[in-house]
Order: C-alpha cells, then sequence, then structure tokens
C-alpha cells in the first residue's frame, strides 16, 4: 500500500500546483512533495514489503534497487528548482511545476510496474509529460529541442509498444493464457515462441533505448539536455533513463527466461560498446558545455548496457552505476547552470574563466568532471571498477580493452571543454552583462549535497544498498 | 455461426486490403488535404475491425472500436487540419525521399511484407488472416513518411500511420490481452501532442514555415 502512496503523492501534488493559485509560493510544492517521496521511498528501502507474484505493481527488489536515488535525486533537484524558479520568475511555473511533479509520479509508477503493458504505458506517459519541461524556455531552440524529443522519443515508444505486442504474441503461441506480468512470462519461460521474443527483443531494445539514450538512438538527447533548465536535464539523465534501464533489465529477464540470453547478452553488448565509443568520439568534438553533460549521460548509459550483458555481477555493477552516475550527473548539471547563467552561454567560445566569476559552482563542475570519469574515490570509479571487474571475470578481455580506451578519450573531451569554460579570464560581455549572478546557498548546496552523496556512495557503499542491488539481481537471475 | 465468422474474415481481410491501399495513397499525394484525409479514412476502417473480429463484443471492445473511430478518424485529423490552417500550407513541397521513390519503397516493403509472414510462426486461427502482413506494410508506410518528409504535419501523419501499423498487430491480440491494444490507444495521446506542439507554437510564432529542416540550430 505504501508503494503506491510513491506514485499518489507527486500525483496530488501535481494536481494541487496547478490549481495553486500564487505562482510565488507554488515552487515549493516541488520539496515538499519531494521531501515525502524520499522518506517514503527510503522508508520502503528499510523495510521492503512483500510484494505479490501476481500483482501489476509493487516494490519489488529491482524497483528497490533503483527508486531511492531517483527520489533522492529529485528532492535534491526540487530544492535547487525553488531557487532556479525564483530567478526565473519571469516565466510562467504553472504548467512546468506540474509536469515535474506528474514527472516523479509517473516515474515511481514505471520503476514499479511489473506488467508488460503497464510498464509501457507509464514509458510513454513519463515522455509525455516531460514534453513541457523541455519547453520551458518558450525559445526556437527550445521547440526545436522538444520537437526533435517527440520524434525521435516517440517513435522509440511506437516502436517499445510494437514489441511489447510481439512479446504478447509469442506468449500466445506459446500457450499463454493471457498473463503479462514480468512473473508469468518468465514462468513461462521455454514455451515462449523463439522467433517471437527475438523479433521482440530486438523492438523493445531498440525502443527502450532511445529513452536510455543509447546509440545510435540517441540524436535527441544532446538537444532535449543543452535547452532544458539544468534540473530537468538532472532529472532526465538520472530519473527517465533509469526507468528505460529496469524495463530493459526486465524485459532481458524474460528473454533469457526463453532461453535467448545469449543472443541478449551480445547485443546489449554490443549497443553498449558501440553508445560509449560514439559518446567519446563527440565528446571529444563538443564545444557546448550542456549538450556535453548529454554525451556523457550516453556513455554512462552504454556503461550500463555494458554491465548488463555481463551476468549476474555485471548487473549488479550496473545497479551500482545507476545510483553513482545519477549522483554525479545530477551535480553535473546543477553547477553547469549556475555557470550557464552566471555567462549568458553555455559553448566554450563564449565561456571561459568561469573560476572567477563563479568560483564554488566552478569548483563543484570541476570536482564533478573527475568524479564522472571515474576519478577515485568517487562512486562512478568504483562502479564501473565493478563493471571492469565482471568484464574480465567473463573473459572479455577485447572488450575491456575497448572501454578503458573509450574511458580515456571521454576524459579528454570531457576535461578539454571543463578546464576551457573555468581556465583563463573572463569573457568581457559575461563581466559587462547586466545583473550579475549570486552564488546563494540556494545554488551552491543542492549540487554540493549530490556531490558528497556521491563520495559517501563510493567510500561507504552501505551494505543495505550493496544487498538491495543483490536482491534485484536474484530477482532478474532466480536460478 | 461458421459460416458467420467466414464472412467477417473475408470483411477483415477485404478491410486490410483497403488500409494498405490507403497507405500507397497516403504515401504518392503532395496534398497534405489528401494525406489527412487518406489516414483518417484508414482510422475509421481500423476502428470498425475490432467489431468484425468479436461479433459477440463486450464493451471493451466495443471501447477500443469507439476510441479508434473517434480518435483517428475524426478527432486527430480535425486537429490537424487546424494545424495546417494555422501554418497556411497545404503541400509537402521537398520531401528528403520523393513521391514516386517513397511510393515505390513503400510497395517493396508491402511485397516484402508478404513475402516474409509464411516465415514468421502464426497461430492457426491467424495464419491465413491478412493482419500480420497488412501491420507490417502499415508500420513501414509510417516509418517512410516519418523519415522522408519534411514538413511537420506530414511527419504527425506519417507518425499516425505507424501507429495505425502497430494497432493491426495488436488486434492479433484482442482476444487474449486486451490491455495491449487499449494501451495501443494511448498512443494516440502522443499524437495529440506532437499537433498541440505545432499549434501552440504557432500561437507564440516563433517560426514562419513548419518546415523542420530548419530546425537545424542544434548540431555538433
Amino acid at each position: 500500500m505504501t508503494s503506491l502512496l510513491l506514485i499518489l503523492v507527486p500525483s496530488i501534488a501535481a494536481a494541487l500546483a496547478a490549481a495553486w493559485p500564487d505562482s510565488r509560493t507554488r515552487p515549493w510544492f516541488l520539496p515538499g512533495a519531494g521531501v515525502i517521496h524520499c522518506v517514503l521511498a527510503w522508508w520502503l528501502f528499510c523495510a521492503p514489503p512483500t510484494v505479490e507474484a501476481g500483482s501489476w505493481l509493487g516494490f519489488d527488489p529491482l524497483a528497490r534497487a533503483v527508486l531511492p536515488v531517483v527520489s533522492l535525486l529529485f528532492l535534491v533537484c526540487a530544492c535547487y528548482g525553488v531557487t532556479y524558479l525564483r530567478i526565473r520568475s519571469e516565466r510562467p511555473n504553472r504548467i512546468f511545476i506540474t509536469a515535474l511533479l506528474a514527472v516523479l509520479g509517473l516515474l515511481s509508477a514505471g520503476l514499479q510496474a511489473r506488467h508488460l503493458g503497464l510498464l509501457w504505458i507509464f514509458t510513454e506517459a513519463v515522455t509525455l509529460a516531460a514534453v513541457p519541461l523541455l519547453h520551458f524556455n518558450g525559445t526556437p531552440r527550445a521547440f526545436e529541442a522538444t520537437w526533435k524529443y517527440l520524434l525521435v522519443g516517440g517513435t522509440g515508444i511506437a516502436l517499445s509498444l510494437l514489441g511489447s505486442l510481439c512479446l504478447g504474441y509469442a506468449s500466445l503461441y506459446g500457450g499463454g493464457d493471457g498473463q503479462l506480468t514480468f512473473m508469468a512470462l518468465m514462468a513461462q519461460g521455454g514455451g515462449l515462441s523463439r522467433p517471437w521474443v527475438l523479433i521482440a527483443w530486438v523492438l523493445l531494445l531498440v525502443g527502450y533505448g532511445t529513452k536510455m539514450g543509447l546509440a545510435p538512438m540517441h540524436t535527441c538527447k544532446p538537444d532535449a539536455y543543452g535547452e532544458a533548465p539544468v534540473m530537468v536535464g538532472a532529472m532526465l539523465a538520472g530519473g527517465v533513463t533509469s526507468v528505460a534501464f529496469t524495463a530493459i533489465l526486465r524485459v532481458r529477464a524474460v528473454v533469457g527466461a526463453a532461453g535467448a540470453g545469449g543472443v541478449a547478452d551480445h547485443t546489449l553488448l554490443a549497443i553498449g560498446l558501440f553508445s560509449i565509443l560514439v559518446a567519446a568520439l563527440f565528446l571529444l568534438g563538443t564545444r557546448d558545455f550542456k549538450r556535453m553533460l548529454a554525451y556523457s549521460s550516453v556513455e554512462h548509459m552504454g556503461i550500463l548496457t555494458l554491465g548488463a550483458a555481463l551476468g549476474r555481477a555485471g548487473v549488479a555493477a550496473a545497479l551500482f552505476h545507476v545510483w553513482s552516475n545519477s549522483l554525479t550527473k545530477g551535480a553535473l548539471f546543477l553547477s553547469a547552470g549556475n555557470i550557464r547563467r552566471a555567462a549568458g552561454s553555455q559553448t566554450m567560445d563564449a565561456v571561459r574563466g568561469m573560476s572567477v566569476l563563479t568560483p564554488r559552482s566552478a569548483a563543484i563542475f570541476v570536482t564533478g568532471i573527475f568524479a564522472v570519469t571515474a576519478c577515485p574515490p568517487f562512486g562512478p570509479f568504483f562502479s564501473e571498477l565493478k563493471v571492469l571487474r565482471a568484464a574480465l571475470e567473463t573473459g572479455h578481455w577485447a572488450i575491456t580493452a575497448m572501454f578503458l580506451g573509450c574511458l580515456l578519450l571521454a576524459f579528454f573531451g570531457l576535461s578539454r571543454v571543463a578546464f576551457g569554460i573555468v581556465d583563463g579570464r573572463p569573457h568581457p560581455a559575461a563581466k559587462a552583462g547586466g545583473t550579475r549572478f549570486v552564488e546563494t546557498a540556494g545554488v551552491i548546496v543542492p549540487p554540493l549535497v549530490l556531490l558528497a552523496l556521491s563520495l559517501w556512495l563510493g567510500l561507504f557503499t552501505p551494505r543495505m544498498v550493496t544487498e538491495a542491488w543483490a536482491a534485484a539481481v536474484t530477482q532478474l537471475y532466480p536460478n | 455461426m461458421e459460416r458467420w465468422a467466414g464472412i467477417n474474415h473475408q470483411n477483415l481481410n477485404l478491410l486490410i486490403g483497403l488500409a494498405i491501399g490507403l497507405n500507397l495513397l497516403a504515401l504518392s499525394t503532395s496534398r497534405l488535404p489528401m494525406l489527412i484525409r487518406s489516414m483518417s479514412a484508414q482510422g475509421v476502417i481500423l476502428g470498425v475491425m475490432p467489431i468484425l473480429m468479436e461479433p459477440h463484443a463486450d464493451w471493451r471492445v466495443l471501447l477500443v472500436a469507439l476510441a479508434t473511430i473517434g480518435g483517428k478518424g475524426l478527432f486527430i485529423p480535425g486537429m490537424l487540419r487546424r494545424a495546417m490552417r494555422a501554418v497556411r500550407i497545404d503541400r509537402e513541397l521537398e520531401p528528403l525521399i520523393g513521391f514516386v521513390p517513397s511510393l515505390l519503397l513503400g510497395a517493396g516493403g508491402t511485397i516484402a511484407a508478404f513475402a516474409l509472414t509464411p516465415l514468421l510462426p502464426l497461430l492457426a486461427e491467424h495464419a491465413d488472416s491478412l493482419l500480420v502482413p497488412g501491420a507490417l506494410a502499415t508500420v513501414i508506410t509510417g516509418l517512410i513518411l516519418l523519415i522522408g518528409r519534411t514538413e511537420a504535419v506530414a511527419q504527425v501523419c506519417g507518425y499516425i500511420i505507424l501507429d495505425n501499423g502497430i494497432y493491426l498487430f495488436g488486434l492479433l491480440l484482442i482476444r487474449a490481452m486486451p490491455l495491449m491494444v487499449e494501451a495501443g490507444v494511448l498512443l494516440d495521446l502522443t499524437v495529440g501532442v506532437f499537433i498541440l506542439g505545432i499549434i501552440v507554437d504557432r500561437i507564440q510564432r516563433t517560426f514562419d514555415s513548419l518546415d523542420t529542416r530548419i530546425l537545424t540550430t542544434l548540431h555538433e
């Protein structure tokens, strides 16, 4: 029952925010709902409820292994959002806040969906709810980003529906009784029609991969992340992608039960490595630091997919990486937002010397870059190390080498842009430009908290969290 | 009863044949009103199908039928016409894939769909139905329009035709898993958001034309 509250609380908050008359106090709905949601999520994390085998929705081990960090990320982004929306008080915020809260509710629902059709419905709804968030700035660039997001994301969700239907037909052909919960599909296992399972796997991987932002379906991601307000970028990179990733994990478990796990792992490995490679190459070329974060997200989605292909140890490492990536990427997005606001631009050509103009944000940004490129002792270092170990243990030497090579390239690309905007003398235009951006606690504490959480996760990975990941792996690989 | 089912089966195949014909019409026309008309006719045809397939229609099947006819057949085309008027464009001028090539591609895709279907394992009751090849052909048509057209309204039409193909495939499951077909109806919501996007943007007047090729500020 409490698990339903995770969906209901943000939904009710969204409805209230939509009806709230005063746009100056409306932003407080975000942290309000965030706090309740976070308390509930961690409550459930500490005392996991028993989920009935046939239930369509539930706080199962996989949801338990991902949802708390999404909730935490939302809470921090919500706190940042209060300050952000005060700075941007010239823009109407009713639709924005409503949509952001709806996204939280739908994310919680999507992570807990244990039914093929229900999962698709929530993923689609998240995609649609995010549209007004991308269009917040109302500029032609924002419209362009929104349009591309809709076109690419819409095609992705259409293909994942087709894949879900194919998986349904695989079950029907194998004599299934119409039960489409993942548990029932896994129980049917070898009874599923193999050709249909394979078709379904390809379509679902492409469909949910588009939501995750795997290359070559990543094309709308840089635009969307580049033009959206930063906390939206953080939620897309840390929340929406997690739902798509858990969807792929759930489907992968069914495909594995149907006896096609080897094929599935090969495709995951290929698409994961390809994403890392494409992201690394684009990182070397991009000059825009918000788009850079999007490519970095593509890279990390590749790492998650790579981990998912490497069996039990790999999936556990990937779930670890979901946590460390969400937290670290959140810190990067929020500090990048401060820099963007102070500099008035987001390309390397127009932004430099930010260590003078916004010393604190620049420090967080650079530390975040080191964290996200897997420098110890932050979370991503340990999670990527675990992915590497899983790759080596399964004997994938060549893949390990390619993976490390791409990580190095990504490091060059990221540090090139980061130091390009932080170092040097500030641009005269940025200095002269009207109202100066003040680094108040409201915009500095949230990214700092996320960075600290990433550090904490790396140094003192709590046993309970590790156990939650292990439980999720047991759910996905029952024997 | 047996005979009734047989006639229905034939009628169903006839309707799917019509839908495939409309695919080709949609691919060949440069005029947006024609494109919208063929798409909305396809929507109505698709909406009738579940009633034919399930003679003892319960309320869920009827709901799907009504939602499809209302959504794909009336509401969405109406909104698209409004969007088209707002944009003041009624022709696709410079498609990425020309009209003749896209027609040929579509025809080739349709033939391929028919050729591939016998290779797929199908339940006996679906083996001689045109649902699977029809669905594949329609999905291919939708993708060609989505990729090949540059005008936003035409792209939305392509998306709806893609959506129609998925719906056709979903009809295979209508007896066993009606929820999946109902979920498919929700895909229309996405279309609604698309069109809303066009209209909202028109109101804000940020663009002079809706040629999506000018949406190229964001790139590497």
